[in-house]
């Protein structure tokens, strides 16, 4: 091939952004699910395009707590990550702007939405927004990065896949579609280290304001029966649920049932 | 037409008395003036009900006569006028709203979900909270849709963007036809679901480019006069384990059941057009369709269209070419997993998997209730079965009593001669 296109198929910067999950029966901190997802895809990547360079991005505070939680990062082939230091509730959007617009990575992956605090899952759009990337959801895999451009493939429900075409530089958010992440492993991540940089970022005095409560159980919807007489309402709370009397074909040859049949599926658009 | 009633008494003296020979004319006579039938009511001369006992009820399948007394049927009308009578929702038409309520629904195979409704019932409460001045529901749809009874769910007024590039992913088109909406109807909520199919996307996207600081995964509403547009909400946060309590803000993404569907009242359902264009805008997201995906990798519990096979079915070979062909997913019921022709991972029902297929097809199942459990949840039921009495005929949509080997070979040839019609075209 020619040499340009060789250089052009030389890794590209990749920025991981994590955050510190929450176990959902202990509460414990520890990485986060969707993130762990994110960062295995990058090092997917990096095995498969050589000269990848993966950058792991963190904005918090600096404590022991935190810290084991992110050596689970660490633990998963890493020697270093980037922690931009800050307070514990202050908001970690425009720390991350400044620092993705500097260091300028040609995609940043992140996890859809975070395990702790308000979890609303709008980092990843907030990002976009600020620094005016184009932005992809769900992301299952990715299939080839060339000529500043990825394609991918974007999970959508009932497990079904769509491919998808994105100039570079752009954000993929990662949620359960994507392929689990490798197990992390005790002694690399006690050897790596953190690069650790001081930001002076604004207090998220909006969430200060708001209630945070542990979630109660939402109420199960009830049955709401409006009927004008006693009889109605007893129907109501007796009746089984009977079915809409569906068509029946008694008597007829496998050619008619097949065909019956053939005629719904077509309707329903279940055959491809 | 005079004022004076006119009585017939001989008329009456046969309608009295049911042995007369004339008493079925005289009784059909009376009735003519009340629309037909032998009526039971009827005003007397000296302005009092009279009621005929005799004329209400009818004739028991073993020739008893019966009487409804559940004011669902009198004497012997039809029962088309009382249907019209019980469907008759109250028509809201808000002609000088106060304000604006958009709504954006998945909209998912062009039918309103049940989240969607949810969501406009939301958003009527929104809307309604004030009844002297009323806000409307505006409802943006992206994409053809097949619903017909918009107003019903409680839309107010339709904007309806069919273009070809708002197909598939397109959400920077979608965000710009939002924001041409912003720009000139400048809505006081926008409210979408906060749903995977698209709608939890758009509206953190729409958030975004509003400058505004989205409230997802709201469950609850209620009216708060200190905030700042007079609401405040419950919402998850936390990855399911918190609740926040905050103002409501002007976007917000609801769950599922955030609200009770619209169903007293009936909406003028009003088509608007923008008189603004949309400005175009060059996309960097390409979409190239959606790709072919193995049916065998997919999860039971989210598969679309499931081949189920129960003790009925004798050849599994066949069984299981059927279900490439068809591009189904594979299930079973519990006999057919005990007795060791699918893996247990496959079982269908209350002790194995519940299923939300949109298809389900049930090859020699008899549809035990526990297996009726783990299929409550999806749309179309299809039956193949010997026995014409069993449980899973009551609940198919369509059953074919016949041999399933026979039958699934006549499909699976069916398909076969189809597909490669369709290749021959190509």
């Amino acid at each position: 091939m020619q040499p340009d296109r060789q250089q052009q198929q030389q890794g590209i910067d990749v920025a991981v952004l994590v955050s510190i999950g929450r176990h959902p029966t202990t509460g414990r901190a520890r990485r986060a699910e969707q993130d762990a997802r994110g960062l295995e895809l990058a090092l997917a990547m990096e095995a498969e395009l050589p000269g990848t360079r993966i950058s792991v991005l963190h904005a918090g505070p600096q404590a022991d707590d935190s810290e084991s939680a992110l050596r689970g990062y660490l633990g998963m082939g890493l020697e270093s990550m980037t922690l931009l230091e800050q307070p514990a509730g202050s908001d970690a959007i425009l720390s991350l702007v400044e620092h993705l617009a500097a260091t300028s990575p040609q995609l940043v992956i992140t996890g859809a939405r975070a395990e702790r605090g308000e979890g609303s899952g709008l980092l990843p759009y907030a990002l976009a927004e600020h620094l005016g990337w184009p932005l992809v959801n769900s992301l299952a895999s990715i299939e080839k990065v060339e000529n500043g451009v990825v394609t991918l493939l974007q999970a959508l429900p009932r497990g079904q896949r769509r491919r998808l075409k994105v100039r570079l530089p752009a954000i993929i958010s990662v949620d359960e579609a994507a392929p689990a992440a490798r197990q992390s492993a005790f002694g690399p991540a006690r050897r790596a280290t953190f690069a650790v940089t001081p930001t002076t970022p604004e207090a998220d005095s909006e969430l200060a304001q708001w209630q945070l409560a542990l979630a109660r159980k939402r109420p199960k919807r009830l049955k709401i029966v409006k009927a004008a007489s006693a009889r109605d309402r007893f129907k109501a709370a007796a009746a089984k649920s009977e079915g809409k009397g569906g068509q029946v074909l008694t008597d007829v040859t496998p050619e008619q049932g097949a065909e019956a049949i053939y005629k719904l599926l077509k309707e329903e658009e279940v055959l491809r | 037409m005079s004022e004076i009633i006119r009585r017939d008494p001989r008329r009456e003296w046969i309608a009295r008395n049911r042995l007369h020979p004339e008493y079925a004319t005289v009784l059909a006579a009376l009735g003519v003036h009340r629309g037909g039938g032998a009526t039971s009511e009827w005003m007397g001369p000296n302005g009092v009900v009279r009621k005929n006992p005799r004329a209400i009820g009818f004739i028991g399948p073993n020739g008893v006569k019966r009487i409804d007394r559940s004011g669902l049927q009198q004497g012997g009308q039809s029962t088309a006028a009382t249907t019209a009578a019980r469907d008759s929702r109250r028509t809201v038409t808000i002609d000088q709203p106060a304000f604006l309520v958009a709504v954006v629904p998945d909209l998912t195979g062009g039918r309103l979900s049940g989240h969607d409704k949810d969501l406009l019932g939301l958003a009527r409460r929104l809307a309604d909270a004030d009844a002297e001045h009323p806000g409307a529901v505006v409802a943006i749809l992206f994409g053809e849709h097949k619903e017909e009874a918009l107003g019903e769910a409680g839309i107010d007024r339709v904007v309806h963007l069919d273009d070809e590039f708002y197909a598939g992913f397109s959400p920077e088109a979608r965000l710009a036809a939002l924001s041409a909406v912003e720009r000139e109807m400048t809505p006081r909520f926008w409210l979408l679901p906060d749903s995977p199919l698209g709608g939890a996307d758009l509206g953190r996207r729409l958030s975004l480019r509003l400058g505004e600081r989205a409230a997802t995964g709201v469950w609850q509403i209620e009216a708060d006069h200190e905030s700042p547009l007079g609401w405040r909400c419950t919402a998850r946060g936390g990855a399911g384990s918190l609740d926040i309590q905050r103002p409501l803000p002007r976007v917000a993404l609801a769950l599922a059941e955030c609200a009770e569907p619209v169903d007293e009242t009936r909406h003028a359902a009003e088509h608007l057009t923008l008189a603004a264009s949309i400005p175009t805008t060059l996309s960097r997201i390409e979409d190239l369709g959606q790709v072919a995906v193995d049916p065998a990798g997919v999860a039971l519990a989210e598969a679309e269209f499931i081949l189920s096979g129960g003790n009925g079915v004798k050849e599994w070979d066949a069984f299981h070419h059927a279900a490439k062909v068809l591009g189904a997913t594979e299930g079973a019921s519990r006999v057919a997993v005990d007795d060791g022709f699918m893996a247990r991972d496959r079982q269908v029902g209350a002790t194995g998997t519940w299923v939300t297929a949109r298809v389900y097809m049930a090859v020699g199942i008899s549809g035990a209730i526990q297996h009726l459990q783990g299929i409550q949840r999806c749309d179309k039921v299809v039956a193949i079965n010997l026995d014409p009495g069993c449980d899973i005929i009551k609940r198919a949509d369509l059953a074919v009593i016949g041999d399933s080997t026979q039958i699934l070979a006549a499909l699976v040839a069916m398909v076969e001669q189809q597909r490669g019609g369709q290749r021959d075209a190509a």
